[in-house]
């Protein structure tokens, strides 16, 4: 400021500038803004419509189901679809089998992973890399390649057809991914705040429920969460090692070809809500699951 | 009694030697501080103190405890950690509170002393909240106040200010010394900043590349450094070196530099006779040249490279023969640069050292290497 003031004539003039340079800049920044905004409208369009259509047609009478063009919003508003589809028969119960299957997944898968995790995320041990991609590498097997032998095995050993063998096979299938997102949450904790508390007198074990265990435990809650969803969703495998006890998408699947609309738009509503429901609370620890949760 | 001891103490990293045999005895209530450059090992030394990181050789006593394989919470030590290190999940008062609850203090005893804790540190009213709505300065004052309210006898701290802004860091300096002095801790804190090691220091331990290269009080490193590197690190500007050729003129020996003949002191004499016709290297400190405006006997005319005016001192750049020198005078003098000026070298105030070793010569360090 001083050296404008003092020596304004040795500076050269500089011209103003022209209104339309102004003008283009201002249009480009609008026109930069409003496509990344038609975009981001296109996708979520995209994804919130045919969940629309189902939550609609969920609570839309038989007729309306048929009727063509569609109503936006259901009218009337009915339960009688759903009612119609809880009272088909088994329904309930597969229901229930799937939450028992999702819940055991989610214990099971979450307790291996923990400390697995942990161990990937503090520890140098020899083959940690090698062990890393082995982890991974059982993604890389189709359900498929899998499945048969599993009920083979199990129809041998006699646990075929139960909730608790179907979530083995669905542990089998989320553990390569909890392991890494909650490898991934330990990481994000500074192993500064471990020494920090065996210096002031804790043992490793202590330090780690006293310090890690708080601090990751969102994260660990968002990856059992999206445990839950992916079991809760799961059909292939349900279908391969279940035959009495089917587990909702199995039930719904099996049942498909030979029930009408309504029936399919009231089993997709049910098998869309768990997973809405999931993501709408856990959204926040989504982004810290890749992210820091340093603060 | 909390002494600590570090005796031939080795630490490798694969094929790295982090610490090289290193011995260090701090004595009770003693401050010392490891300065160093990055990656000269200091960190590694308090780690290893801290029961953070085993030696792979060597011995540590606290207090006349053999601790070398002990882990870090049967040491009674307390450390400060660089990056703080503060829980997030728990309030202040929990922090602070931390190792009382894990030494299971009655919960009188662990009240009185967080309070206590943080009222030296001045953050009593912030006792409720959480670190993350605290700034920078007053996390750090946190990690300070969980330290000292276990009251151990061993404090280490790890570069605790590099984190502030200088300010910050300024204020936080002489803070944390006179509350240190007023505890009366055995304290080794590990630092970069000459500075901090010079102004807060009972000793200060130079370190370069595992090793220990001086042990002083901060005056005499700055002084009479051991050795060019830690001439060289200590001081801003730097210690000057003057290359030059041993000579024995009218009885007396001394050193050509630039042609120009500056004669050692009395006490040296004996010991630079093995050096004469050879190459030596002469220290001194920018403040310690005599700089005159006019020519004078024994003075040294010199032409001005650059003039910096500091504020407080003006700062020349000179060159003699090959070396750059560096000189700071009063910030009443003034020569341009391009200009002239006389500089005079007083013989008790040069350093004289063997360009071969890097060590600096002086009677007694001889004595104890023969």
């Amino acid at each position: 400021m001083t050296t404008l003031t003092t020596q304004p004539e040795t500076r050269p003039a500089v011209p103003p500038l022209d209104a339309s340079v102004r003008r283009r800049a201002r249009i480009r920044h609008n026109l930069r803004r409003s496509s990344i905004y038609g975009v981001a409208i296109l996708i979520a369009i995209w994804i919130l419509l045919p969940i629309w259509l189902i939550t609609t047609m969920a609570f839309s009478t038989p007729e309306n189901i048929r009727a063509f063009p569609k109503p936006f919003v259901p009218s009337p508003a009915t339960t009688e679809t759903i009612n119609f589809f809880l009272s088909a028969e088994g329904i309930v119960q597969s229901a229930l089998n799937s939450v028992i299957v999702a819940v055991l997944t989610l214990v099971i898968s979450t307790l291996i992973a923990v400390p697995a995790g942990y161990a990937i995320a503090r520890f140098l041990f020899p083959g940690r890399d090698a062990i890393r991609l082995g982890i991974l590498s059982v993604r890389a097997f189709p359900i498929v390649v899998l499945g048969v032998p599993i009920a083979t095995i199990y129809i041998q050993l006699g646990i075929y057809d139960s909730p608790i063998s179907l979530a083995l096979m669905h542990v089998a299938l989320t553990l390569p991914t909890t392991i890494l997102v909650i490898s991934s949450v330990f990481a994000s904790v500074p192993y500064e705040l471990e020494e920090a508390a065996q210096i002031f007198g804790s043992t490793p074990v202590q330090a780690f429920w006293q310090v890690v265990l708080p601090l990751s435990l969102p994260g660990i809650a968002a990856s059992a969460l999206l445990t839950f969803v992916l079991s809760w969703n799961e059909v292939f495998a349900a279908i391969m090692l279940t035959l009495m006890n089917r587990t909702l998408p199995a039930a719904i699947l099996y049942t498909l070809d030979k029930s009408g609309d309504p029936f399919k738009f009231a089993g997709a509503f049910f098998m869309l809500m768990p997973a809405i429901v999931f993501i709408f609370f856990i959204r926040r620890y989504l982004f810290n699951m890749w992210g820091s949760i340093n603060k | 009694m909390a002494e600590i001891v570090i005796e031939n103490a080795v630490k490798r990293f694969g094929k790295f030697t982090a610490i090289d045999n290193v011995s260090l005895t701090v004595r009770e209530k003693e401050f010392v501080v490891l300065l160093g450059p990055s990656g000269c090992g200091k960190t590694t030394l308090l780690r290893a103190v801290a029961g953070l990181g085993m030696v792979d050789a060597g011995r540590i006593l606290i207090g006349g405890r053999d601790v070398t394989f002990l882990p870090p919470r049967e040491r009674n030590i307390s450390m400060v950690f660089q990056n703080y290190a503060i829980f997030p999940h728990m309030t202040v008062y929990d922090n602070i509170a931390f190792g009382l609850k894990m030494r299971k203090s009655s919960k009188d005893t662990i009240r009185e002393r967080v309070h206590n804790a943080a009222k030296l540190l001045h953050i009593e009213g912030m006792l409720e909240r959480y670190p993350s709505q605290m700034s920078g300065g007053q996390r750090q004052r946190i990690a300070v106040a969980r330290a000292i309210a276990v009251e151990t006898d061993v404090l280490l701290m790890d570069e605790p200010l590099s984190n502030l802004d200088a300010l910050l860091r300024l204020e936080m300096r002489a803070e944390l010394k006179s509350l240190l002095n007023r505890l009366g801790v055995t304290t080794i804190y590990v630092t970069h900043d000459q500075i901090e090691a010079l102004s807060m220091g009972d000793r200060i331990a130079v370190m370069k590349s595992g090793r220990i290269l001086q042990c002083d009080a901060p005056t005499h490193v700055y002084d009479s450094p051991a050795d060019q590197f830690v001439g060289s690190f200590i001081g801003n500007p730097p210690m000057n070196f003057l290359h030059g050729q041993a000579e024995r003129q009218g009885g007396q020996i001394g050193a050509r530099v630039a042609g120009f003949y500056i004669p050692a002191a009395d006490p040296l004499q004996d010991l630079l006779a093995d050096y004469v016709g050879k190459p030596i290297t002469l220290g001194i400190r920018a403040e310690s040249i005599e700089v005159l405006e006019a020519p004078a006997e024994d003075a040294l005319p010199a032409e001005v490279t650059l003039m910096e005016p500091l504020g407080s001192q003006n700062l020349f750049t000179i060159h003699l023969g090959t070396d750059a020198l560096k000189v700071s005078t009063h910030p009443d003098f003034r020569v341009k640069s391009g200009g002239r000026l006389w500089l005079r070298f007083p013989a008790h105030k040069i350093r004289w050292v063997d360009p071969d070793s890097g060590r600096t010569l002086t009677p007694e360090r001889m004595a104890v290497a023969q």
